[in-house]
């Protein structure tokens, strides 16, 4: 599904240029849920964003679903991401001005779904997430982990090849964390591919497979047996 | 671009900052309300200039005799001559186009010696001697009895019309002067009718103080003979006498043995030529408030690019959201562009209702109070509406362009960063 080979990024720092990606090698299948673990400064939400087109790589390949990854048009990388891919983000980033079933709505309107269409299909998302009565609220009115469900529901409303999501956790208390990852499992089970990104051990563990990044490279890529979320709900 | 969901995202935006985009749209309307009253303004300028040229054929010169500057075929220079009555059939002969021709004798001059008698009362007034024509290139309203007609010109009648003026000097107030007589250098003139004109200009109170009488009568009670002492000449309205006048001044050398380069031997004035002077200045007024009206609504349009930028900056982040769920760069600058459109057409709409407001107010003014000199019944036209929209349309795109530019140069991971 995703196969990425060499890949380097370096940030400009003033004159300084800081060595982000030091040649990534990775591969995930179908069906896979792979945490990307490592500290701050380790590289991993920069691999998300190059993974997730909102950054470009300086050199490498990077191959989605068959399709090669590369220099693409702001354009044709909205395009790609709308068709690809779902993001997840630590900080939710939801339209506050617009209600739950708005903000889910929001990728089908970007595909040029007819408005009727779209949201059945939103609430059909929103009811998936546990949030249907609270279609017409709006995320100000909505609990952190209810905010979080609402972006995984708009993630998913474009049916993504690729689930990406950076931190999802980074925000909540741990009981709406394993709710949250419990949801994300579920999706998982359907087969799904998801990504996570996480610096936090048990949340990792929720997953089926383990990269460890450190300054720019892999260290470790260990499939792990899943722990389950639902157990601490 | 009839989007529901667009539309619907454009007020959201807008009104989520009520106190601002008020304060935003008033730049813009005050902008467009300045136009449009300085056009009203100007046009009641304009209105009120052209009533006081009344209903004076424009299309008009006025022609006289002086005394030669050059001596020609064996003739002296310095010598008078006087027009004839025959120069006007020639004048119909030789030019075409021309819509009267009207030989005029004249007595007198403003406020000149006392040259008419009544009873005991006398006053120096002008004399025309006239032929009924002139009527339509000097227009005047008769108030009481009739102007002169041609069987007073066939039979050299003794008749007059007086102006109001002359009436309020030479008869008691009430006093009804038709078939009266009064004396015009000694020679009896019996009262046929009464005039007023409609004129505000400078000579308004000698207008009224003019008196008509047939031209043959004139010219035989005051020995004129065949003189003319000058001409009002009209063209038809599709050609200009500004062209002709040079046709008939040369034939005017020609029969009076004028040299043909003596440019002072016959006067003349072009009504038309002031006429259009006046008009090109309406012109450049209309220009004054189309610049002075665009150059404030300028203001308010940097105003609206402004704020337009500061939403810009207040979105990026939603922005950047909406670029991760995969909105087009052309769509995120449609609808920047949009909701500065909007944003200005909807003031500049504000902005065309109260100027109208204030301009129908001084209508109404205007008519209670009375009429005002050069000033009449200001108006803006549809067209000018029509296009001050045009103009908002077209700023408001242009106060979108910079904010909606910078909308997209922003890239989604900056913007998503941002907190």
């Amino acid at each position: 599904m995703i196969e990425i080979k060499d890949l380097h990024k370096s940030y400009k720092m003033g004159s300084n240029s800081l060595h982000v990606l030091k040649g990534i090698n990775f591969k995930a299948d179908a069906g896979e849920l792979v945490a990307i673990m490592g500290s701050s400064g380790s590289g991993k939400s920069t691999l998300l964003n190059i993974l997730g087109m909102l950054d470009g790589a300086d050199s490498g390949e990077y191959t989605l679903d068959g399709v090669p990854i590369k220099d693409l048009s702001e354009t044709k990388a909205a395009q790609y991401r709308n068709k690809f891919l779902g993001f997840v983000f630590q900080s939710f980033n939801l339209i506050n001005y617009k209600s739950a079933l708005e903000n889910v709505a929001l990728p089908l309107y970007y595909q040029g779904v007819p408005r009727r269409e779209r949201q059945e299909k939103a609430l059909h998302y929103l009811e998936k997430v546990g949030l249907k009565e609270w279609a017409t609220h709006l995320p100000s009115e909505l609990s952190g982990g209810q905010k979080q469900r609402v972006a995984i529901a708009r993630a998913m409303a474009a049916e993504p090849k690729v689930l990406l999501a950076d931190e999802p956790t980074g925000a909540l208390d741990s009981t709406t964390s394993y709710e949250v990852m419990d949801l994300i499992q579920k999706i998982n089970d359907e087969g799904n591919t998801i990504l996570v990104v996480t610096h936090e051990e048990d949340i990792a563990h929720m997953c089926k497979r383990i990269v460890h990044l450190k300054d720019g490279v892999i260290v470790e890529d260990k499939k792990v047996k899943q722990v389950r979320a639902d157990q601490y709900v | 671009m009839f989007n529901r969901d667009r539309w619907r995202e454009i007020l959201e935006v807008l009104t989520s900052n009520v106190g601002r985009t008020l304060l935003t749209s008033f730049g813009v309307s005050w902008g467009i309300f300045i136009l449009i009253v300085l056009l009203a303004a100007g046009k009641g300028l304009e209105n009120g200039i052209r009533k006081d040229f009344g209903d004076i054929a424009t299309n008009t010169m006025f022609m006289w005799t002086r005394s030669t500057t050059k001596a020609f075929e064996g003739l002296p220079k310095g010598r008078s001559f006087e027009f004839k009555i025959s120069d006007v059939q020639a004048i119909w002969d030789n030019v075409p186009n021309l819509r009267f021709v009207s030989p005029r004798n004249q007595l007198g001059g403003f406020r000149g010696g006392g040259n008419v008698v009544r009873g005991i009362r006398t006053g120096a007034y002008n004399i025309y001697g006239d032929y009924p024509e002139i009527i339509n290139q000097d227009p005047m309203t008769v108030t009481s009895g009739r102007f002169i007609n041609v069987n007073d010109i066939n039979e050299k009648r003794k008749v007059a019309i007086i102006g109001q003026g002359v009436k309020n000097d030479l008869y008691e107030k009430g006093e009804d002067p038709l078939g009266t007589y009064i004396k015009i250098q000694g020679v009896n003139f019996m009262v046929i009718g009464t005039y007023k004109k409609n004129s505000n200009d400078g000579d308004g109170e000698e207008a009224q103080k003019e008196i008509f009488v047939p031209f043959t009568s004139f010219s035989q009670a005051f020995n004129r003979g065949e003189e003319v002492g000058w001409m009002a000449i009209t063209a038809k309205d599709e050609s200009s006498i500004s062209i002709l006048k040079e046709d008939i001044v040369n034939l005017m050398r020609k029969r009076h043995k004028v040299h043909p380069e003596d440019n002072r031997a016959i006067g003349y004035f072009d009504l038309y030529e002031q006429y259009n002077r006046v008009e090109s200045l309406f012109g450049a007024l209309k220009a004054v408030a189309y610049i002075v009206g665009i150059m404030v609504l300028l203001s308010g349009i940097i105003g609206v690019s402004n704020i337009m930028l500061i939403v810009v900056k207040e979105r990026t982040k939603e922005i950047g959201i909406r670029r991760a769920l995969g909105e087009q760069p052309w769509s995120i600058k449609k609808q920047i562009l949009m909701e500065s459109i909007f944003l200005t057409v909807i003031s500049g709409m504000v902005g065309i209702i109260f100027g109208s407001l204030v301009i129908y107010g001084i209508n109404s003014l205007l008519d209670s109070v009375g009429p005002v000199d050069m000033f009449l019944s200001p108006s803006v036209s549809v067209g000018v509406v029509g296009g001050a929209m045009f103009i908002l349309t077209i700023s408001g795109l242009l106060a979108g362009f910079i904010p909606a530019n910078s909308a997209i140069r922003v890239r989604p991971i900056e913007a998503l960063r941002t907190e």
